[in-house]
């Protein structure tokens, strides 16, 4: 069984991102793997040792900056990567398109990947990818038990939610799965040898899609920092104003 | 702008979240469609009467159709929405894991979390976890869009309603995927996401004992309890109360918080509180910067002191 993970590179979720000029600052920004992307990575390779799949993918899309983000993964534990060259920012559904049509030439029995990328937050990739393969999805997973059908508990508003699906499927994950682990230095070493094709993004025959036009990117209203109480009586008055 | 509004509901009740989403419908359009799918719809279309604005209510009732499965939902959304130049949903879970299904099916990117609509074509949406606004135009035959519910007001309930009910007899797809259970986070406290007022805690509360402090002050209060990703991975409780860029965004009239540093993640989520409290041992918490009153020093003292002047008050 063949598990498809495509990871994102983003901007490291630790870094307060910069606004110039109406765009958000990238250069000289540190960058790293798509922290959802991750933990859809780990539950791959967990499913690997358990022998439940045999070969994992990683594939990003991007221009040559996703490179690192691509070792990683093959450092954490990905049998292959794939980097889909592009220098434009696709929209969700050309990115689907493309993971679509890796999904048919690798043979994918299974495409496991985050709920969202905490760069645009978007929250779309998994679902639409699964429309478009009609195969049914699981997402925002915090558990996945794998068997004739895979039991998978989602994270959803009021509780955990578990369904069953049969695959092949798409699942993405929310944060608690599992805890990602550090990759080995003698693994970083290995990754060094394992194969990493590009494939230009010419070679998909996208109708580009332009449904969504970034104008600009400002910085949210700011709030101001308020009064610093010192008093814990002048609190308990405070806080008895604001809560009755 | 034939505008239709994709209205949701928990057990038999619809969602208070469907108000705010015919307020951004309003935006759009004078009035609107809604769409009710379900099992058991009748005390919704009751509810839905007394709601402003919308012109036919579409009925797809099948007991089939129980338990709100994307695979099964979003293709008879899609074969609806076509005669529709937008769609809207309120961003909950639930939409978040069908709207973009329904895109797919429609080869449509959908506009998800949308906080702003400025005009029929352009629209502010955050990303970054809140830290940056992006102004788009999006252009499509049907627009898929979910909105921000703590953005929009929900619109007021009127007792003129020229609403009219419609049956379709849907089509419903065999699937892959099949309901197993839900593991409800019961609770009597108001839902997170409407509540005026939530009480907080983070991993400086230490513990699930510890928590129920948090819980009986709450109650004094009659506020709803929220806590930060921390808290929840410590077992103090269950996911549902999550705030933040991966849990409930929520904008309450007042947010009190307790041990919790405010990390930008944990910020996405209540800074537009209207009044934010934080109590936090630590004068270097980033939750300061965002408090509208901040307290240096020991939660508990803090948490005993008010519960004996809320007893005798
Ligand atoms: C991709 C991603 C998404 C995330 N999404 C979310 C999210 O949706 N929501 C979320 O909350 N987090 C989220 N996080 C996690 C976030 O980065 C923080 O780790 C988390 O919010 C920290 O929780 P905390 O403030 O409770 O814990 P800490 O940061 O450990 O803060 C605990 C605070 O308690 C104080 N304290 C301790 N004891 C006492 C005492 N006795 N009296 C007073 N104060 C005390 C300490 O001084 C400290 O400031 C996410 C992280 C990632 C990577």
């Amino acid at each position: 069984m063949h598990v498809l993970v495509p990871v994102k590179h983003v901007i490291d979720y630790n870094v307060q991102i910069q606004i110039k000029s109406g765009q958000v600052v990238h250069d000289q920004v540190k960058h790293s793997i798509n922290p959802f992307d991750e933990i859809a990575l780990e539950e791959a390779i967990r499913l690997k040792e358990k022998s439940f799949i045999s070969k994992i993918t990683a594939i990003s899309i991007g221009p040559e900056d996703v490179k690192p983000t691509l070792r990683h993964a093959l450092a954490l534990g990905a049998d292959q990567a794939l980097h889909i060259h592009t220098d434009e920012t696709l929209s969700t559904l050309n990115r689907a398109e493309v993971l679509q049509a890796i999904v048919s030439k690798e043979n994918i029995d299974l495409v496991l990947m985050g709920k969202q990328a905490i760069d645009d937050d978007a929250n779309q990739t998994g679902q639409i990818l699964a429309a478009l393969l009609q195969w049914p999805q699981a997402t925002f997973a915090s558990e996945i038990k794998p068997g004739d059908t895979w039991e998978v508990t989602r994270e959803v508003d009021g509780g955990l939610q578990t369904i069953a699906i049969t695959l092949p499927a798409v699942i993405t994950v929310d944060l608690r799965l599992n805890e990602p682990r550090f990759a080995s230095l003698p693994n970083i070493m290995k990754a060094k040898s394992k194969p990493c094709q590009t494939i230009p993004i010419n070679e998909f025959n996208l109708t580009e899609d332009q449904a969504i036009e970034i104008l600009e990117v400002t910085e949210p209203p700011k709030r101001q920092a308020g009064t610093m109480v010192k008093e814990i009586d002048d609190l308990i008055k405070i806080i008895q104003e604001h809560c009755a | 702008m034939k505008t239709l509004v994709i209205a949701e509901h928990q057990h038999d009740v619809l969602s208070p979240l469907t108000a705010n989403c015919i307020e951004a419908a309003n935006k759009l359009s004078n009035s609107c469609d809604v769409l009710l799918i379900g099992s058991k719809l009748d005390t919704i279309q009751k509810e839905l009467s007394t709601l402003p604005s919308i012109d036919t209510c579409l009925l797809v009732e099948s007991p089939k159709l129980s338990h709100p499965i994307a695979e099964t939902y979003a293709p008879i959304i899609a074969d609806i929405a076509k005669s529709y130049d937008v769609i809207l949903m309120s961003n909950s879970t639930q939409t978040k894991d069908i709207l973009p299904r329904v895109a797919g099916l429609m080869k449509i990117t959908p506009l998800t979390d949308v906080i702003e609509i400025i005009d029929n074509e352009t629209f502010k949406r955050p990303i970054y976890a809140g830290n940056a606004i992006q102004k788009v135009r999006y252009q499509a035959q049907h627009k898929l869009i979910s909105i921000r519910p703590t953005a929009f007001k929900p619109t007021g309930e009127t007792n003129i309603s020229n609403i009219s009910f419609k049956s379709i007899q849907p089509t419903i797809p065999q699937t892959k995927t099949s309901w197993v259970n839900m593991a409800e986070a019961t609770s009597e406290r108001p839902e997170l996401t409407a509540a005026k007022i939530i009480v907080s805690g983070g991993r400086g509360v230490g513990s699930k004992d510890n928590f129920k402090k948090i819980e009986s002050i709450a109650d004094l209060m009659g506020a709803a309890i929220g806590a930060s990703r921390a808290a929840v991975d410590a077992g103090y409780v269950p996911n549902d109360y999550q705030v933040g860029q991966t849990g409930k965004i929520v904008a309450p009239d007042t947010y009190l918080c307790f041990g919790i540093s405010g990390a930008i993640q944990h910020l996405a989520g209540m800074k537009d509180s209207q009044t934010i409290i934080a109590i936090d041992k630590d004068p270097d918490a980033p939750i300061f910067k965002v408090a509208d009153y901040g307290y240096v020093g020991d939660l508990f003292e803090v948490i005993d002191l008010l519960q004996n002047s809320m007893a005798t008050s």
